[in-house]
């Protein structure tokens, strides 16, 4: 089922430089959290520390503590490769493996552990998952054809359906719509709706509409000035954030007069 | 011809671009014309060879029986070559790009180029100093136990010089190439779809499977071929390591060898005369032309996925 | 959505935990292996060799049934795979460490003065010298130079500023990257074949292994000219236009200028890439033990083929001869190192003006 984050005291690093530091956070489950904030703001940092993807950069490690329903996800015992089938992820532009067909594209991560998927339950498991990111019915004809071939809106949905074939708890997405159409992001917003019944989501956004559209609750992540760590200002629900926010900075960036 | 027509930034032809512009392209024909020259002069001062007798020949009745055992020395040398060479290349060219840390790539790098660096001559007394005689115990071991297998069959060599010896220093000396390609192509693989197999719960290898290798598998075939294009015409390290008699045999670990066709030219040009000179460049154009076949394809197929070349 | 196929894998079931082995673990894998090969192979009395490559099978097996063990099957093969990588890298290395010492080793007891000032003329049964071969290699070697220069840079000139995407010039790149993988005895022969039919049956001279090692250098002055010209800003050819300076003077005073730097480092790496060749001046040029300074006659002694001659045809005092040929070998990678390493401080030293 879908779980709950807990993050505290957590410092990310890159070698030397603290590039996000002291945030304290509690994620609810299935719900959408929207990280908002400037370029630069250690929002996307922060979210790969959500699933050990921040260690795929060289130099990089975290202090402090991300709980999963009570797991640590940097006990020495935790295997990074189980976090991310836990927390899957869906990343700025779209990237499905370009020489796999669509059907193999949704398979891609089930196959890593279920080598001998039967041909009906692989048929079950593509068709539940492309339902789930709204695809099944644009592309059940064509499903041997290439991932490539699909529109970029499509193309994401895809990979939408591609994480969450492999079931995780928690679904991670780091600008989802940035390269997409206003058309394509607003069927990809309407996805969002409809799996936050199954998933815990954070989404990372620099359009403060959508985390208006999409989110229940906004944290608002700010640097502390010029050459110094990005930290957290402030986490609410998304209605008070975008009414009555508790700190001035917040109001100021999403008023528009900074940022 | 089709005239220089790209823009001059002056809307007057002036004379210096008209010689400049021809001088050029006159450089440009130069190489296609030598490159053809190579074809041409090789062909004419091979014709006289098709009229060669047992004396000229080593022996054979005429150029095709004496070529053939060549051929096939040069293609058995190169195949086995390569089938040492790729998977090591793609083993130290995943190592620079994916798995050392980026300071010690950057010195296996140069320590590779360096491999590519050394001249075959070097490698050959290498191959007969040091390599061969390592191997004389292994190929004894092999005659000795594996020699139900044809290719060991033995009796095993005293020296080492056999064609397995030649092979691996030949395997040696196309790794650099091989190695070179196969890593640039490792290094473009596209960050997102290596983040994206990460993400799915992939471990580093089956990143690499889902994501690297797929992207590269253009890059790899034409990289091997390369590599096979420079085995099959490598001469010196051949010609020093082997001790070739030009049978055709499956036993690669004997005193008694193919010979191949560079390694051939190499040791008996200086004491050739007349026709067997030219039976010599007659089989310098055979290598010249499968060579030349290996290296148009594999060209052919990285030009294929080359960005901006449709 | 539960009315679908059930899932392969229960959902909430699964935990991020696995028994995971420790991060010193192919440490440990790797001493254990090599001291149970050393302890087997000291046993037997075997030699280094076989003792590395059990260790390796050692390390291999262990560490991978291990990780099999303890963590689960796709950590094994992952673990298998990178230790496939390192063990592939270290295979590969071995013989360039085992190369490097052996010719340092051998060689160094050759050098000396006379070694490198005297020829190997009338020389009988005591060490001779190499300044024979050494004079030959460099004037063949310039000779390919000077030939090779001037076509491939204006070749080059042409793919990138006349010929662009033109029918021509997209067969000439495709030729050129062929040509690099013209085995250097055919350009031996071919040189051979052209010099017979010009100046007689059976000539051998040096400015013939200049032709053959051009052939063989100009595909590669080429292809590196034309990613250094690449490099030049259009901006800069556009600023020269704008005052008016026809084309041809733009590409001699500002493109070729800018990237000077560049072009001579892809020059210095492909002399070094043809100054080791043996094959084709050991057809074309023959093989002396005089000093020829005359390029266009007579035989003339260049150092690959002086190594070549030395080590497999060292006559009646086969000792002395084949320390020279080591000895030779040392002299001929220190000069392609040298070559290397000038490339590279070329390179570095002018880089930042091709302002890229």
């Amino acid at each position: 089922m879908a779980k709950s984050i807990d993050v505290s005291d957590l410092n990310i690093y890159y070698g030397d430089f603290l590039a996000v530091e002291g945030v304290n956070m509690t994620i609810t489950a299935r719900s959408v959290t929207a990280l908002i904030g400037p370029s630069g703001c250690g929002k996307s940092t922060f979210l790969r520390t959500l699933n050990r993807m921040h260690e795929v950069i060289p130099g990089a490690r975290v202090e402090g503590k991300v709980l999963v329903d009570g797991q640590s996800l940097y006990d020495s015992a935790v295997d990074p490769v189980e976090v991310r089938r836990m927390v899957g992820m869906v990343f700025q532009r779209p990237n499905p493996f370009p020489t796999m067909s669509i059907y193999e594209n949704v398979l891609a991560g089930l196959r890593l552990n279920n080598k001998k998927l039967s041909k009906s339950d692989a048929d079950a498991v593509v068709e539940k998952a492309l339902r789930g990111a709204n695809l099944w019915n644009e592309v059940k004809d064509r499903l041997t054809k290439p991932g490539m071939g699909l529109s970029g809106g499509q193309q994401q949905r895809l990979c939408i359906a591609r994480a969450i074939a492999v079931e995780p708890q928690i679904l991670l997405m780091d600008e989802p719509c940035s390269a997409l159409d206003p058309i394509s992001t607003s069927a990809i917003e309407d996805l969002i709706h409809e799996l936050k019944e199954q998933y815990t989501i954070v989404i990372v956004t620099h359009n403060m509409q959508q985390a208006a559209r999409v989110s229940e609750d906004t944290a608002f992540f700010n640097l502390a000035g010029a050459g110094k760590p990005g930290r957290l200002v402030e986490m609410n629900p998304t209605k008070k954030i975008f009414s009555v926010p508790d700190e001035e900075a917040t109001e100021a960036y999403i008023s528009g007069r900074f940022g | 011809m089709s005239t220089v027509t790209t823009g001059t930034g002056s809307p007057k032809r002036r004379l210096g671009d008209l010689v400049f512009a021809n001088l050029t392209r006159a450089a440009g024909l130069t190489i296609l014309i030598a490159l053809a020259g190579v074809g041409i002069f090789l062909t004419v001062e091979g014709i006289p060879a098709f009229g060669a007798g047992p004396d000229d020949l080593k022996g054979h009745s005429n150029l095709l029986t004496y070529v053939a055992p060549l051929v096939f020395g040069t293609l058995l040398a190169a195949v086995i070559a390569l089938l040492i060479a790729v998977p090591l290349a793609l083993g130290v060219a995943l190592s620079i790009s994916h798995y050392a840390p980026r300071r010690i790539a950057a010195g296996v790098g140069y320590l590779v180029d360096l491999l590519a660096a050394v001249p075959s001559v070097v490698y050959g007394l290498w191959g007969i100093a040091v390599l061969g005689p390592k191997l004389v115990p292994v190929y004894k071991w092999l005659a000795s136990h594996f020699d139900w297998i044809p290719f060991f069959a033995g009796p095993a060599s005293n020296t080492g010089r056999t064609i397995f010896t030649a092979s691996i220093v030949l395997a040696l000396m196309v790794l650099p190439i091989v190695t070179a390609i196969t890593r640039e192509i490792f290094a473009q693989t596209p960050r997102l779809n290596e983040e994206a197999a990460l993400a799915l719960g992939a471990t580093r290898w089956e990143m690499i499977r889902l994501a690297v290798l797929p992207y590269g598998r253009s890059g790899i075939v034409s990289a091997a071929m390369l590599g096979l294009g420079r085995a099959l015409g490598e001469t010196m390290a051949v010609a020093m390591v082997l001790s070739a008699s030009g049978v055709v045999t499956w036993n690669l670990i004997s005193a008694t060898n193919p010979s191949t066709i560079a390694a051939n030219i190499a040791l008996t040009f200086a004491d050739a005369t007349g026709t067997a000179r030219n039976a010599l460049i007659a089989s310098g154009l055979v290598l010249f032309l499968i060579t030349f076949v290996v290296n148009f394809s594999a060209r052919a197929i990285v030009s294929r996925y080359e960005p901006g070349s449709k | 959505m539960t009315d679908l196929a059930p899932a392969p894998t229960e959902r909430a079931a699964r935990s991020i935990k696995n028994p995971r082995l420790p991060q010193y673990a192919p440490l440990i894998a790797l001493v254990v292996a090599v001291a149970a090969s050393a302890l087997l192979g000291l046993t037997l009395g075997w030699g280094v060799i076989p003792i590395g490559i059990v260790a390796a099978i050692f390390y291999l097996i262990g560490l991978t049934t291990w990780s099999r063990i303890i963590e689960n099957a796709r950590a094994a093969t992952d673990r298998l795979v990178t230790s496939l990588v390192w063990v592939s890298l270290t295979i590969a290395l071995i013989p360039l460490v085992s190369l490097l010492w052996k010719v340092i080793d051998e060689g160094k007891g050759a050098l000396n003065g006379k070694f490198l000032t005297y020829s190997m003329r009338n020389v009988i049964g005591e060490p001779g010298g190499i300044y024979h071969a050494i004079m030959g290699t460099l004037l063949i070697t310039l000779a390919a130079a000077v030939i090779s220069v001037p076509i491939g840079l204006l070749a080059a000139v042409y793919l990138v500023e006349y010929g662009a995407h033109s029918q021509l010039a997209r067969w000439i790149r495709f030729l050129v990257d062929v040509m690099t993988g013209i085995p250097s005895i055919v350009a031996g022969l071919f040189a051979y074949a052209l010099f017979s039919l010009i100046v007689g049956p059976g000539t051998q001279f040096g400015i013939g292994g200049g032709v053959a090692l051009s052939i063989l250098m100009i595909p590669i002055v080429v292809r590196s000219s034309e990613e250094m010209l690449k490099l030049v800003p259009a901006d800069l050819r556009e600023a020269s236009y704008a005052l008016g300076v026809p084309k041809w003077k733009t590409i001699l005073k500002v493109v070729i200028p800018t990237a000077m730097a560049g072009i001579i480092t892809g020059v210095t790496l492909a002399i070094a890439r043809v100054i080791g060749e043996t094959a084709p001046l050991l057809i074309i040029c023959g093989a002396t033990d005089s000093v020829n300074l005359n390029l266009f006659h007579g035989q003339m002694a260049s150092l690959p083929v002086f190594i070549y001659g030395s080590y497999t045809q060292p006559g009646s005092n086969p000792e002395i001869l084949k320390q020279m040929a080591w000895g030779a070998a040392l002299i001929l990678i220190l000069i392609v190192m040298a070559l290397n390493i000038l490339a590279r401080v070329l390179g570095k030293l002018f880089s930042p003006k091709t302002g890229h």
